[in-house]
């Protein structure tokens, strides 16, 4: 092992947890629809807890919040509670009646509860827009990690990682998925875990980084105030108070929280369990599972960031470390010696000349602690784990909605299992390549359609299946108007100042001074209203209904 | 619309009853400690963390996921007494 360099190490991990994902593939190759769909129900709430927090965590999560945290102090906050609080919505409100429904998709119970394949589709159309606009982020993660891990071209990683997923997701659709994200989580977790507990303890003595980070340094002082101190001389604001107005930050952390809990590849992760009680159980699993990666971020963004001030602020450029100059080479970095002084001036005025991208912190966070080779090449595959096991969640959504909801429920009724698993396999695939075209040919803007995914998917799902569930009354009419209202509303408000009239994208400007990215928050609140109003106008819900909401409210049979 | 036997409307309040308890919990201490009153919880300091900052960034998640094992603990009884019911 002497001698190996970072690439050898990648290439082995890799080539390792790959092996691994083709195995597992193999061995729950999927026999039927419902396999294909919710892996025959028969999934432990252990394992789902597993597998729901490898799906939800995305290259994102695993590279680039820790960063987006460091860069945005407090403010940052947002996507930390934003995106776990959801889970508290999920397991009290959803999961569990939605598992008592017991059918295989969330487009299947809009269409049955609402009686209506108006609101099926509707909701179709919804579960196709979130997954395709998440997936193309995904892919780009992939060839991403390849090329700065295994310095290969962006688009060869981007059909390496097409090829992995189209072979466990097309083949072993539910049953597989759910298996290669248990390995995926536990390989993820670990790469994450790793290099902070060894900077944890390298800069506090504290192996836990969740309290190292409020720890004394070796000087005495404790890091946060350090941090706050570094900051404020430097003019980027003091790190634990933000800049955002409260009531942004307010609506932005709803946003993602409801969003969360409206994802449809989240929520169907829901359908794999057997019981009722292991929907439950599994959503605690799945957050005390995310919690660890989520309460360690916050604590990288910490250490990072101190470290990074330290090694660059006000140092001659010529003497920065090895990776410094790695990394600028792929562009993340970026040094311009404004006044000639030939050290490196990071402030937060016009005079700073030092641009990193939030990526690094994560992905360079071994190096700049000096870790070794083999924590580098991990965070590789850690990287790659979380990127395919969140791409193969929302490919499935994306198939069934296909096979299931346009063809088997609407287009063509007639066809048989097994063709309907066909179609299944074959939406997959195609959806393997879309995924992958935007891999390679990103739409320049991925970030600003997360907002919307989010944005939708809380103005959209979450009030319909809501009322759906906690009201016996609401019907068809209510819940495709409020959807509707909810999407429009919402996509109107993100489209016009992210992509129409991007210099009006100030505070002034704002509607109710809610930004684009908390403005599902109010097209929540306006499906619901609608729904309500249109419901009172239009004619009640059948007997039948009621049954079936009454059935749900109720635990199994014994 | 009242012919639901008084043992499913009973389980139906409880169930209800937890959630509303348990989500003022949730609103409290991500909406409340994390954003609203943050500054003031901030002057309140616990080794090196500011409590409103503390809150925002780690308190709320580890509460968060506290709450679902106490649903977890508290459904499972319900479905019990539940189950129970249904048999007499």
């Amino acid at each position: 092992m002497e001698g190996w360099d970072i690439q050898i190490w990648t290439y082995v991990i890799v080539g390792f947890t790959f092996a691994l994902y083709i195995g597992i593939a193999i061995w729950s190759k999927a026999g039927s629809t419902g396999e294909f769909y919710v892996a025959g129900k028969g999934v432990s709430p252990l394992a789902n807890g597993m597998a729901t927090a490898a799906d939800w965590m995305s290259a994102a999560s695993f590279i680039s919040m820790a960063g987006l945290i460091a860069f945005s102090g407090y403010d940052g906050s947002v996507y930390l509670m934003g995106w776990t609080g959801g889970y508290v919505l999920l397991a009290l409100l959803l999961a569990p009646y939605l598992r008592k429904f017991g059918k295989f998709t969330v487009p299947d119970f809009i269409g049955e509860r609402y009686y209506s394949n108006t609101a099926r589709t509707v909701a179709v159309v919804c579960a196709l827009f979130v997954s395709f606009t998440y997936i193309s982020g995904q892919m780009r993660g992939v060839g991403v990690v390849f090329s700065r891990f295994l310095e290969v071209d962006v688009n060869m990683g981007v059909i390496i990682g097409m090829l992995m997923v189209f072979f466990y997701a097309v083949m072993g659709g539910m049953k597989g998925i759910t298996y290669t994200q248990v390995a995926q989580y536990c390989i993820l977790i670990f790469a994450f875990l790793v290099p902070a507990i060894f900077i944890s303890i390298l800069m506090t003595g504290n192996a836990i980084p969740q309290i190292g980070f409020g720890s004394t340094l070796s000087d005495g002082t404790y890091l946060l105030d350090k941090l706050d101190g570094l900051q404020s001389e430097l003019g980027f604001g003091v790190y634990t108070e933000g800049v955002k107005s409260k009531w942004d930050v307010f609506c932005i952390t709803a946003a993602l929280m409801f969003g969360t809990a409206g994802l449809p590849h989240v929520i169907v992760r829901f359908f794999t369990v057997k019981k009722v009680k292991d929907a439950r159980k599994s959503a605690g699993y799945a957050l005390l599972f995310i919690a660890i990666l989520y309460t360690t971020a916050p604590a990288i963004a910490v250490f990072a960031k101190t470290n990074l001030i330290h090694t660059v602020s006000n140092q001659e450029y010529s003497s920065m470390p090895d990776w410094f100059s790695k990394w600028e080479e792929t562009g993340l970095i970026n040094f311009q010696d404004k006044n000639g002084d030939g050290k490196i001036q990071f402030v937060g005025s016009d005079q700073n000349e030092l641009i990193i991208d939030n990526d690094i912190m994560v992905l360079a966070n071994p190096e700049i602690a000096k870790l070794p080779d083999w924590v580098v090449a991990l965070v590789a595959a850690g990287g790659l784990a979380a990127a395919l096991s969140t791409a193969a969640g929302l490919l499935l959504v994306i198939s069934s909605s296909v096979s299931h909801d346009l063809l088997k429920k609407q287009w063509m009724p007639n066809i048989t299992e097994k063709q309907e698993l066909k179609y299944a396999r074959i939406s997959a695939g195609f959806a393997v390549l879309c995924a992958g075209y935007f891999g390679m040919y990103p739409p320049g803007y991925v970030a600003a359609t997360v907002a919307i995914a989010f944005g939708l998917a809380a103005a959209s799902f979450f009030p319909a299946i809501i009322l759906g569930i906690f009201s016996k009354k609401m019907n068809k009419e209510g819940a495709v108007a409020g959807m509707v209202v909810g999407i429009l509303s919402t996509s109107a408000y993100i489209l016009y100042f992210k992509f129409i009239n991007v210099e009006a994208n100030v505070a002034s400007n704002w509607l109710f001074g809610v930004s684009p990215e908390g403005f599902g928050t109010v097209g929540m609140l306006l499906n619901f209203i609608t729904s309500f109003v249109v419901m009172k106008l239009t004619p009640p819900v059948d007997q039948e209904i009621v049954d079936l909401v009454e059935d749900i409210r109720v635990p199994d049979p014994v | 619309m009242n012919k639901l036997p008084s043992y499913k409307k009973r389980y139906w309040r409880s169930n209800i009853k937890y959630l509303l308890v348990l989500l003022s919990v949730w609103f409290t201490v991500s909406y409340v400690f994390g954003i609203v009153f943050v500054d003031t919880l901030n002057q309140i300091k616990i080794g090196g963390f500011k409590l409103g900052f503390w809150f925002a960034q780690q308190g709320s998640i580890f509460v968060f996921v506290l709450l679902i094992f106490i649903y977890v603990g508290l459904m499972n009884k319900l479905d019990a007494d539940y189950h129970k019911k249904e048999e007499e």
